[in-house]
């Protein structure tokens, strides 16, 4: 008996680690491979167009691997199942036309494998894998389906042909939202609840982008991050946050999938930056702005290039620009200006003439150092600038 | 910030107390149900959605323990009547209840017409903290001690309540014995099987409350998807550290509850630490409690003789 008990509960423990470490590795580090610049084509040998025959609008398939459940309701996936809804509402397939995996957990080589599979046995012309850890295995089933054109979200890799990456640039975004948050702190002390440490690029460049908005209103601001250490933790993110509400932080912003920070910063009386979705609706007593992805640009023109037999096999590394990067409008709790301030900055980031990283300018680091950036390159960005401090 | 740790780690702990002093109570009849994350989640909907529809917490509160119940009569029937394997049925409930609630919520996501679940201001209102004029300003006691969501004082009150039952009462004295030697309690004429059904419904409704909570206080009563966020599992192993105790329950709790918000709020300038070393000290805890407690060879654990161990009567 004490041994089955024993044996029971050593299981037990080991299921409760596990959920512990759930939906993490979500989209790491990506150091992101050229865009979408011609030369790249180029380069692989590539002609500008047509690499795949044309498929009527009717007979296209189209594929998509989700780390999690859309039905989450506000975080990353659930903002990729948007971008894919509106894609098939701006191209008017139909719902047999659109193959979902959902809840494929990015660090299980089978459940990868059996979704992308199941994909192209289910006819599917174009596949979007939106997690970065399924890199490695949709370059596999690249090379092994070359018929079949694979599109992997975040991540590195790609092959010119069938296999490319797509990601953007949400550190525009970033930027304008600290802004928002710099004019609107009078504590001068802005909380940030950030899914992972400085091991991630993608997170800490945002981290970066994000204090430098604050500091380009209000250099006497700064930033305080916490630290959850997983992309969904619902109890952690909303906790991280009111510790940083507790270390006097009167301005909330957040990379993380719940709007748990946001409510929590509404329920202490301070204010909060979405992110992924408009938490406006979710957290209408703290919300100043939201930074967000509309993914359906990225996904309508991949999908339209498929039907049109353009498909170049080119990467995607969009902006705002684009449209696939944008910010909410500025709500009634912003400080007077805010609106009138963020549209100067978007204006000259729309013409081309200013970006947050533009790779000459030398930025100071926290800990005295003089480092540059392209944003491109966000995955290698392991620095917190100089207004940053990891609370 | 000692104080404001102190009230975090409350907080924190309030889902984790739900969830032990229900598991106690089945445990305590023999029947480890490991569906506390599942009746948890059905609990979180059921707790949610009814009040989201009726702006009432308290309405919220009864269906989330009706919601629990029920959940627990699946494995009182499967467990208790027919006997099955109690792992087997407990870990079913679990994927059974996360995928159920989740499915209703996917359901009434899609016919809501902002794309958010949101609960209204009135039941807002109701379960944040509260606030008595007088007390919850006095330093220190008044944060300490007035300043919590109704659910806190609720957990307490169900724990000591549960902790009187069990052993101040001779109904709660049977219980124990069912849980000890269920053949022996029953040759005493204590009907088992009756007792078994009451604790584990009990116990199943206990643990909805605190899935309400997981849903309408630690997700701002915005509705998402997998809310307990494995919660039910540290409950379960909550149970070991609080010894089968309801009492010794309500300090665990704060325990983890204070261990699971520490990477928050140790200053990363004083010590620093990587995140997953806090996120192992509960579990490290308990590891340790249970290689202390078969060092001193005790039977000081109070672990439930029969527990995991199905009663077949005919068998006697």
């Amino acid at each position: 008996m004490k041994r089955f008990l024993s044996a029971v509960l050593a299981g037990m423990m080991t299921l409760s680690l596990l959920a512990g470490c759930g939906g993490s590795g979500d989209t790491q580090a990506p150091a992101a491979d050229d865009t979408n610049t011609p030369a790249q084509a180029e380069d692989n040998g590539q002609a500008a167009e047509g690499l795949f025959p044309a498929v009527a609008k009717e007979d296209i398939k189209v594929g998509v691997v989700h780390i999690t459940d859309p039905a989450e309701g506000s975080g990353y996936t659930y903002t990729h199942d948007l971008g894919i809804q509106g894609m098939q509402k701006n191209l008017g397939l139909s719902d047999d036309q659109i193959v979902r995996k959902i809840n494929v957990d990015d660090s299980n080589a089978t459940a990868i494998q059996t979704a992308l599979e199941e994909c192209v046995e289910e006819g599917c012309n174009i596949i979007f894998a939106t997690s970065w850890g399924y890199m490695d295995y949709v370059e596999q089933m690249a090379e092994e389906y070359p018929e079949v054109i694979f599109c992997h979200g975040t991540g590195y890799k790609s092959n010119g042909t069938n296999f490319t990456n797509y990601f953007g640039k949400i550190n525009e975004a970033r930027y304008l939202s600290g802004i928002a948050a710099g004019m609107k702190t009078t504590s001068n002390k802005i909380g940030y609840v950030a899914a992972q440490n400085n091991e991630n690029g993608e997170v800490t460049s945002g981290v970066d982008a994000f204090a430098m908005g604050v500091e380009s209103v209000n250099p006497d601001a700064k930033v305080y991050v916490k630290v959850t250490g997983s992309w969904f933790d619902p109890e952690g993110e909303g906790q991280a946050a009111k510790a940083l509400i507790d270390l006097g932080c009167d301005v909330i912003a957040q990379h993380c999938d719940t709007s748990n920070p946001a409510t929590e910063a509404e329920k202490a009386g301070v204010f909060a930056i979405g992110y992924n979705s408009d938490m406006s609706e979710k957290a209408p007593g703290s919300t100043l702005t939201s930074v967000m992805w509309d993914w359906s640009v990225y996904y309508t023109t991949a999908v339209q290039a498929v039907i049109d037999g353009t498909w170049d096999g080119t990467n995607y590394f969009g902006d705002m620009k684009d449209g696939l990067v944008t910010l909410a409008p500025c709500s009634d709790l912003c400080a007077e200006g805010t609106q009138e301030a963020i549209d100067a900055v978007k204006d000259k980031i729309l013409s081309g003439e200013w970006d947050v990283f533009d790779g000459v300018t030398e930025y100071e680091t926290n800990d005295g150092q003089k480092v540059t950036l392209k944003a491109e390159d966000y995955g290698t960005c392991n620095w917190y600038y100089k207004n940053v401090e990891v609370a | 910030m000692l104080i404001k740790f102190l009230v975090a780690a409350i907080a924190a702990s309030t889902p984790l107390l739900f969830g032990t002093v229900g598991e106690i109570l089945s445990e305590k009849v023999g029947h480890l149900n490991l569906g506390v994350e599942g009746m948890m989640s059905i609990g979180a909907c059921a707790g949610f959605m009814v009040g989201m529809q009726t702006d009432s917490f308290v309405l919220a509160l009864v269906a989330a323990f009706i919601a629990g119940l029920c959940s627990a009569l699946i494995y009182a029937v499967l467990t208790v009547t027919f006997l099955a394997d109690q792992n087997v049925a407990g870990l079913t409930l679990t994927i059974f209840g996360i995928g159920l609630a989740n499915f209703i919520g996917i359901f009434m996501l899609g016919s809501s017409e902002s794309g958010t679940l949101k609960l209204p201001a009135g039941i807002t209102a109701q379960m944040r903290e509260i606030s008595i004029p007088g007390l919850s300003t006095i330093p220190v006691i008044g944060p300490l001690l007035f300043s919590y969501s109704p659910f806190v004082y609720l957990g307490v009150l169900i724990a000591i309540l549960a902790g009187l039952f069990l052993k101040k009462t001779k109904m709660g004295l049977n219980v124990q014995a069912i849980g000890h030697n269920p053949a022996a309690a029953d040759a005493a004429g204590i009907n088992v099987t009756r007792w078994k059904y009451t604790m584990i419904l009990l116990g199943g409704g206990i643990c909805g409350i605190g899935g309400a909570y997981c849903a309408m206080i630690i997700n701002g009563g915005v509705w998402i998807s997998n809310n307990v966020g494995g919660l039910g599992w540290i409950a379960v192993a909550l149970v070991i550290f609080a010894k089968w105790n309801p009492w010794i329950a309500i300090g665990g709790s704060f325990v983890f509850g204070a261990l699971r918000i520490l990477k928050y709020y140790v200053p990363k300038s004083v010590i620093s630490l990587p995140t997953a070393f806090y996120d192992m000290l509960p579990f490290l805890m308990t590891a340790l409690i249970l290689v202390i407690s078969s060092i001193r060879k005790k039977r000081d654990l109070n672990l439930p003789g029969s527990l995991g161990v199905d009663y077949f009567r005919e068998e006697r």
